[in-house]
């Protein structure tokens, strides 16, 4: 154990002629402390005053500017030259796009009473392509996937949904990969386009939801779009990432063997960074996904709207059948991606003689694919799945009677825990954050930022609490930062535990993967119900719902984080005679720092993403100003700035924790 | 090798051909899928507004439509917003159950001329504040808005900071809650919910498990079959008693709920018009409907069917 211990410890130990390195290692928690306390003094004395607060149904000028830009958009709509010949052009192509896509899968095309291929040629197309670019075990699961969503009774909404995904998907990369390379080549290019990513993933999709319907009309084409603009950011951050991580030796070799631009781009830096490319598109479906329920308020078809439409009478079975598909979809996805993405250095691993036989293999599987898309265009039981899916009614029951009995058996005791999270944790910290006056808690945030993120943060913040105050909502933002934090605590404090679990025992990890996976893509509203039952219309039922949202992702990382750690390492500790708890406490945790920092960045922007959903189960603040902005057009203004606020608080989060992460890993 | 695999595709390719051989029925050899020649009606675009007692009236005009006049009737599932909004670009032809909204008749009818009203559907929407049956049996007096304060605070909750709750809920409603608290001077601190779900989880566990809960609430609403909720009284309505909203101390109107089509399909003399136009029936009538969807999980068309087949007179009315 000493032996590993000295390690982040040599820094203090063997610079002695450092005291400035010594005293600020000393004096940060020391400076947090100290401003943490001059806040609460001060809170004391000032408290109520200057807090900025507007009430629900109040606005402000730069609230209603918004509505009558709103306004005169779509009254100017018809003879704008920018409508007729560039939005609606878009449109018509995107549309034809999805259209086609539709019309061979999921709608009855060209006169026929169904679509070009039915299921029996879908089902095949999905084993065939995921061993191809995978391999036979992904192929399995695809066919097993994809009949199962059959069986379930929602092959039609499944094969509209996938649709849509791969249309939104195919638009995504078009632009993503081209962008993230640019942005992987150049360093301007990546400065301008990072806000603009962050942008478009912490903008509550509700707030552009309805001006899109106004710029692209309602239907696939709108649907597209909301959710390439959700979907395009993770792969062009993903592609840049590895365009960038691609050794700048071997660009140096082949610049100098005389390699042009164009060759080292195509010959080099494409081909060696496909891998991460890959991942890029994994996560870009993954989001995509995640879209199905939100696309579905603007007419989407799909599973998507089984749920909504379910629960608009709370029948939370039928909500559930229909979210599991969503969620096979995005496993089988998920897996036949990644196993594309490794593919290559399987192959090379794998018996030769194998290989060899991969070829006529493939061939023959074409052939075979294209008999079974043959069938499945011609005859009626290859085109519609057969059977009255009565595993979905199975399941919807099952799911019914779960929830019943959860919420018939655990509603005293979750209350309990409801009532000491919110009295014990919550309300202080909600009225430290809106009962203190604006100026006071933007200094606090700015100090914070410059101790804990340096200069550069600090400036950030400077511009994040300006533009807050200037969004009329600053009191809403407060009481939404509280919930977050909490949020994001609770995400960190399970992230560690199932994250350390996972990380040390392989077996758990593939247990529990799964239920995360679930848990990302699973819509919120299916499992948001029960909560509702449980813990009541409250800002506690917001923070679970972003807690079962964001924790998978810090259970990832960590767990990846604790998995990287060197064997060695632990291995010495052992026989240092360290146990379980010391060598998870002093070793582990303290080597996977930087998984940990990573974790607690992705947990907050994951559960400022719920903020939204939050809002339509009690949280109010900026996630109801957005719900009720989308919904009443007198608040599209508000909901607008709320929309803003959230980007913003996510934003000066987002810098914050990377600058601090960038500080304790140097 | 190659030998191999060609002989593969070959045989592959007569295994095919033989089961297409013993297929069974082909796509498009029967052809029950055209139910006739939609004619003079064609494409009907009708809004379907996410919640049940809409969804109970476009089921029934889109049934009508469809199996008495030939019409193509596209349901297109959207909020009210978007809903208007799809007058202007054509895509919407009708929508068939508006709560109020006078902002957005102001914009579509007055000023953008692409809305015309359609007239009252017959259904009459109450808003209020609403309490769980049980409550009301047991303090009848709670059903006055003067004995609220004394009740308070058994209507404290977590997120109520020490007053009572009043629980406020979809934002797509105009709400007049906070003024109403203020104005009254009443103890209690409006707490929105967020979303009709959530107000309809927290009436039901209330009525199940005795809990205090009162908040805002309308009908006609499929809920009310399960759990009948009790109406508060507020100060009586008047005409203008709601003109200054931060002044407001008085019950929300009664909604005369109406049908708003788009201005080119009111004059596009399509028969789809006449029936939305001529289309009423009772607050009864939409909970039959409300009940078979919500309730007994029909689907809507079957739960359409099943009511007009049953209501034929009202029915031939419209469509006359």
């Amino acid at each position: 154990m000493t032996v590993v211990m000295e390690k982040p410890g040599t820094a203090q130990d063997t610079e002695p002629d450092g005291p400035a390195e010594r005293t600020r290692q000393v004096t940060r928690p020391m400076v947090v402390g100290a401003v943490i306390a001059l806040w609460l003094l001060l809170f004391a004395i000032l408290r109520g005053r200057h807090t900025l607060s507007l009430g629900a149904a109040d606005l402000t000028d730069l609230h209603r500017w918004i509505n009558d830009v709103n306004d005169s958009i779509g009254a100017n709509r018809n003879s704008n030259p920018l409508f007729l010949y560039f939005f609606n052009e878009i449109r018509l192509v995107i549309d034809t796009l999805v259209t086609f896509v539709q019309d061979l899968i999921s709608q009855p095309a060209a006169g026929r009473p169904v679509p070009q291929i039915g299921w029996l040629g879908v089902i095949g197309i999905a084993g065939y392509v995921s061993w191809a670019v995978g391999n036979w075990r992904v192929a399995l699961l695809a066919v097993a996937g994809f009949t199962f969503m059959g069986l379930q009774g929602l092959w039609q909404e499944s094969m509209d949904t996938l649709a849509l995904t791969l249309s939104a998907v195919l638009v995504a990369l078009l632009f993503a990969i081209p962008l993230g390379v640019w942005a992987g080549l150049s360093d301007r290019v990546n400065r301008v386009i990072t806000p603009l990513l962050d942008f478009m993933q912490t903008m509550p999709t509700f707030v552009y939801l309805a001006p899109l319907t106004l710029f692209f009309l309602i239907g696939g084409a709108s649907a597209t779009i909301a959710t390439v603009i959700y979907a395009a950011p993770p792969a062009i951050r993903i592609t840049a990432h590895a365009i960038r991580n691609v050794p700048t030796t071997t660009v140096e070799a082949a610049d100098s063997l005389g390699a042009t631009r164009r060759q080292s781009l195509l010959k080099v830096l494409l081909p060696m960074s496909k891998r991460t490319v890959v991942l890029g598109v994994n996560q870009t479906i993954m989001a995509a996904l995640a879209m199905v329920t939100i696309a579905a308020l603007i007419d989407a078809p799909g599973l998507g709207k089984t749920v909504v439409q379910a629960l608009q009478s709370l029948d939370v079975g039928t909500a559930f059948n229909a979210g599991l598909a969503i969620v096979v979809m995005a496993i089988v996805l998920d897996r036949v991606t990644t196993a594309a993405s490794v593919r290559e250095e399987a192959a090379r691993r794998s018996d030769p003689r194998l290989a060899a036989w991969r070829r006529p293999l493939l061939g023959a599987g074409a052939a075979v694919t294209a008999v079974l898309i043959y069938l499945s265009h011609t005859y009626l039981w290859a085109a519609e799945f057969p059977g009255e899916g009565s595993l979905g009614s199975t399941i919807a029951r099952w799911a019914d009677s779960v929830t019943t009995w959860a919420q018939d058996n655990l509603s005293g005791l979750t209350n309990a825990f409801r009532d000491a999270v919110t009295n014990g944790l919550l309300n202080p910290f909600q009225t430290l954050l809106t009962d203190s006056p604006w100026w006071l808690v933007g200094a606090v945030l700015i100090t914070l930022a410059v101790v804990l993120g340096g200069v550069r943060a600090g400036i950030t913040t400077v511009v994040c609490v300006g533009l807050l105050v200037g969004t009329g909502l600053w009191a809403d933002a407060m009481t939404t930062l509280a919930s977050t934090l909490v949020a994001t605590v609770l995400v960190m404090a399970l992230g560690i535990v199932f994250g350390v679990w996972m990380g040390r025992s392989a077996l758990a990890d593939r247990l529990i993967r799964p239920s995360l996976d679930a848990a990302q893509v699973m819509p919120p509203f299916v499992y948001l119900v029960p909560f509702l039952a449980l813990f009541g219309a409250t800002r506690f039922t917001a923070i679970v719902a972003a807690v079962v949202y964001g924790a998978p992702v810090a259970m990832k990382i960590i767990a990846d984080g604790i998995r990287a750690v060197p064997e060695t390492t632990v291995e010495a500790a052992t026989s240092a005679g360290c146990n379980t708890w010391q060598i998870i406490t002093k070793v582990q945790l303290p080597m996977a720092r930087g998984a940990l920092t990573l974790a607690t960045n992705q947990g907050l922007i994951y559960v400022l993403s719920m903020v939204v959903v939050g809002g339509l189960v009690g949280a109010g603040a900026l996630g109801y100003d957005v719900v009720a902005g989308f919904s009443q057009g007198q608040l599209y203004g508000k909901g607008l700035a709320a929309g803003l606020a959230i980007v913003l608080l996510g934003v000066m989060f987002d810098r914050i924790t990377q600058a601090a992460a960038r500080r304790t890993s140097a | 090798m190659a030998r191999h695999w060609r002989a593969g595709a070959a045989g592959l390719a007569v295994l095919g051909l033989t089961l297409t051989a013993c297929g069974g029925a082909k796509v498009g050899e029967d052809s029950a899928g055209g139910s006739g020649s939609s004619g003079e009606c064609g494409t009907f675009n009708l809004a379907v507004n996410p919640w049940v007692g809409y969804e109970a009236n476009a089921a029934v005009i889109a049934y009508v439509a469809d199996e008495y006049l030939g019409c193509d009737v596209k349901q297109k599932d959207l909020k009210e917003e978007i809903a208007w909004q799809g007058f202007g670009t054509g895509e919407v032809d009708a929508v068939v159950e508006n709560w109020g909204h006078d902002d957005l008749k102001k914009k579509y009818i007055t000023d953008q001329k692409t809305a015309v009203d359609a007239g009252p559907t017959g259904n009459e929407g109450l808003i209020g504040w609403y309490v769980p049956p049980w409550l009301a049996e047991e303090h009848p007096d709670i059903l006055d808005w003067k004995n609220l304060n004394k009740y308070a605070a058994e209507f404290r909750t977590s997120e109520s900071g020490g007053k009572g709750q009043l629980l406020d809920g979809d934002p797509s409603f105009v709400t007049n809650d906070e003024a109403l608290v203020t104005n009254l001077k009443l103890d209690y601190k409006v707490v929105y919910a967020g979303s009709e779900t959530a107000l309809i989880q927290a009436f039901r566990k209330a009525e199940k498990d005795k809990e205090w809960v009162i908040g805002y609430f309308y009908e006609p609403q499929w809920f009310m079959s399960e759990v009948p909720l009790k109406k508060v009284k507020l100060p009586e309505y008047t005409e203008g008693c709601d003109a200054d909203p931060e002044k407001i101390a008085c019950d929300y109107p009664v909604y005369k709920l109406d049908k708003i089509v788009s201005a080119k399909f009111a004059k596009s003399g399509s028969p789809a018009y006449d029936l939305v136009k001529n289309f009423t029936w009772t607050n009864d009538d939409q909970n039959i409907v409300a009940k078979y969807i919500a309730v007994d999980k029909m689907a809507p068309e079957a739960a359409a069917k099943k009511w007009v087949e049953a209501n034929r007179d009202k029915v031939d009315a419209w469509i006359k």
